[in-house]
């Protein structure tokens, strides 16, 4: 491998037959180059997915009723069952440790929603202080709901991004106003945004507790909705969030008088569950890329070895003269095979260097849904090098082979 | 005069499909060093299968070949490869230079293999080069020399490894007459020098230019003489 005089036997063959060589890179190149590119991509879509799900929390468990279809303890099917506030107070004080943040939501129906003299056809939700962590929001402005607000029943209102921005014409200081909500003065306290974006700013918060008092709610809640505590692990935070959620179930079902095998009365969604869901899939479509990928570096690697074959045939009286003058059958195979990873080993690089410029150029431009900066990492483009001179050595070798085992008496014989 | 190459016996055959084809039917005979011996024959006589044993290319299937004490049997392709290297230089009719190396790389090629460093390889090819008078022509790839010249670096390049034996076949073959000569001429005078060559031809006249001939038919020796030399510096102005 260190032998200098064999890396110069090797040059001096690489200099005299420069388009063979070209040509011979030329294919193993553009296999890295697809590996690289449809790997960057993999990870680009799964950078994609991530954004999505930054939307909201991805940890999140959502509750909604709806009525039942069983009969159950003398109770007739088709009742419908509405949550009451006393279900999040129970639940709150029984996965205190296994959720994070909490919120019950009331949707405020039948409301005109006016700024000034301008309406406001955005929906109205009374919601607890946690719901800013629930749905991802972060402060442009002022403040989200909080404890006290919910304790005093204030009549306050947080505005999103886009709402600022359609109503506010003048300028004004949107802080300093206030939104009619069915002839109700709500003061705004503050302006959330989304991660998520625009079609998730389409909401007007407020306290829960003002929003059942003032619009009639009594204590009815429309959903419950929580965050679970983090865990150490992805796999423990799906197990944790699928018993916590089946826990919650059993506990409304029973506090409603429902059918435990009852799936339409009370429903839930958990994100995890639903992550877990996509990640699977883009491990899926890696490892359909790596495939993909692998397989084109086969195709490349066949192309090397043709061509490393014909080399062979080309320079069968080189390697019959050689052999004549002393060459050992290893030192043949030596040659052939040096060459040909050393060759893969080049045009490999140039094909890596040129994928990962080429996704460094134009990976963070691309934005498409489900798809965000396509990359490659260090230990990916590690391993395709490695894949690379594997290749180069499995390229070669048959062809060395065959060169070592050249009969010098039939090579030199003259056509 | 120590004896440099003994056959006993050799025998080698060819199976042709069903049919073995019997090519050396019990040769016998010992070269002494400084001989230099024509071995002669038509086509299909033995006399190339004899070289290709000698040159360790082939092997026989009975028989005895003993290289200067050496017995040459049981050879792996490693083995035969290092006495190649070692004791046998080849001549060939079509030259067998490598065609993208310089007369001076093709010559410094067998040092190469005896594992010698770049530079005494260079010097001792040039020195080789300057004995058969191409030492101009160094930086030259083959096809811009002569059939002659061509022929001129083939010899160097078998002296080079300072071999026991020099096989030459057909080195005139492809070579008009007074080439030829030139050639003969050459390798008379590396004879001269005490070197021990076999030369495999089919022509006469190159034939008595050694001093000894074999005459070789259907695979045994049909006569054994010693000549008186024609020198080829007669012919040669």
């Amino acid at each position: 491998m260190f032998d200098l005089e064999r890396w110069q036997e090797i040059f001096d063959t690489i200099r005299k037959n420069k388009l063979r060589t070209f040509l011979t890179g030329l294919s193993v190149a553009s296999g890295i180059f697809i590996l690289v590119v449809l790997l960057g991509f993999g990870q680009g879509m799964q950078n994609g997915i991530a954004r999505e799900f930054a939307a909201d929390a991805s940890n999140r468990i959502w509750v909604w009723t709806e009525v039942t279809t069983k009969e159950y303890k003398g109770l007739n099917p088709g009742r419908p069952i509405q949550l009451r506030n006393e279900n999040h107070a129970y639940i709150q004080q029984h996965f205190s440790e296994e959720l994070e943040h909490k919120s019950p939501v009331f949707r405020v129906r039948n409301v005109q929603v006016n700024y000034g003299n301008e309406a406001v056809g955005y929906s109205v939700q009374g919601v607890s202080s946690g719901y800013q962590f629930i749905e991802n929001e972060y402060m442009s402005q002022g403040r989200f709901i909080n404890q006290s607000d919910e304790e005093n029943a204030s009549k306050v209102a947080v505005i999103s991004n886009k709402i600022k921005r359609e109503v506010v014409t003048k300028g004004e200081d949107v802080m300093a106003e206030f939104l009619d909500i069915s002839g109700i003065k709500f003061k705004i306290i503050g302006v959330y945004g989304d991660m998520g974006g625009e079609r998730e700013e389409e909401r007007i918060f407020i306290p829960i507790s003002t929003a059942q008092r003032v619009f009639n709610g009594a204590d009815r809640i429309n959903n419950l909705s929580y965050t679970f505590q983090p865990a150490a692990t992805f796999e423990e935070a799906v197990a944790e969030s699928i018993a916590v959620e089946n826990e919650l179930t059993a506990y409304l079902k029973e506090a409603h008088i429902v059918a435990p095998d009852d799936t339409s009365a009370v429903s839930t969604w958990n994100s995890l569950e639903e992550a877990k869901r996509y990640y699977s899939l883009t491990g899926n479509i890696k490892f359909f890329f790596w495939f993909v990928g692998i397989c084109t570096i086969i195709a490349g690697v066949v192309g090397v070895s043709n061509i490393m074959l014909i080399v062979v045939k080309d320079r069968t009286r080189e390697i019959g003269i050689r052999k004549a003058l002393g060459a050992k059958p290893w030192s043949i195979v030596g040659m052939i095979l040096q060459e040909s990873i050393f060759v893969t080993a080049i045009s490999g690089f140039a094909g890596l260097i040129a994928s990962m410029g080429l996704l460094e150029l134009v990976g963070p431009n691309i934005e498409v849904d489900y798809v965000e900066n396509p990359s490659v990492s260090f230990t990916v483009a590690f391993t395709t090098v490695i894949v690379l001179i594997i290749a180069g050595a499995v390229a070669g070798f048959f062809p060395a082979w065959r060169a070592a085992k050249i009969h010098v008496v039939n090579a030199l014989k003259d056509e | 005069m120590p004896t440099m190459i003994e056959i006993k016996d050799l025998h080698k055959s060819y199976q042709m499909g069903s049919n073995a084809l019997h090519v050396l039917k019990g040769l016998n005979f010992n070269v002494e060093e400084g001989e230099l011996v024509a071995i002669m024959g038509s086509s299909g006589s033995g006399k190339s299968t004899l070289l290709n044993i000698l040159g360790m290319l082939d092997v026989s299937d009975s028989g005895e070949y003993i290289l200067d004490g050496v017995p040459i049997k049981n050879l792996n392709e490693t083995k035969a490869a290092q006495y190649r290297n070692k004791f046998l230089g080849f001549i060939f009719q079509s030259f067998n230079l490598i065609n993208y190396k310089t007369a001076l790389e093709n010559v410094a090629l067998p040092l190469y293999y005896q594992g010698m460093g770049r530079k005494v390889r260079q010097e001792k090819a040039l020195k080789y080069l300057e004995q058969v008078g191409l030492k101009e022509w160094s930086h030259h790839l083959p096809n811009e020399l002569s059939g002659g010249q061509k022929q001129r670096v083939a010899i160097a390049r078998a002296m080079v490894g300072e071999p026991k034996v020099l096989l030459a076949d057909e080195l005139t073959g492809a070579l008009d007459s007074i080439t030829s000569y030139e050639v003969m001429e050459l390798l008379q005078k590396i004879n001269d020098q005490g070197n021990t060559i076999l030369v495999v031809t089919h022509e006469d006249d190159i034939a008595h230019m050694c001093k000894r001939i074999v005459h070789l038919r259907d695979g045994i020796i049909v006569k054994d003489e010693k000549i008186k030399q024609v020198r080829a510096s007669e012919y040669v102005q």
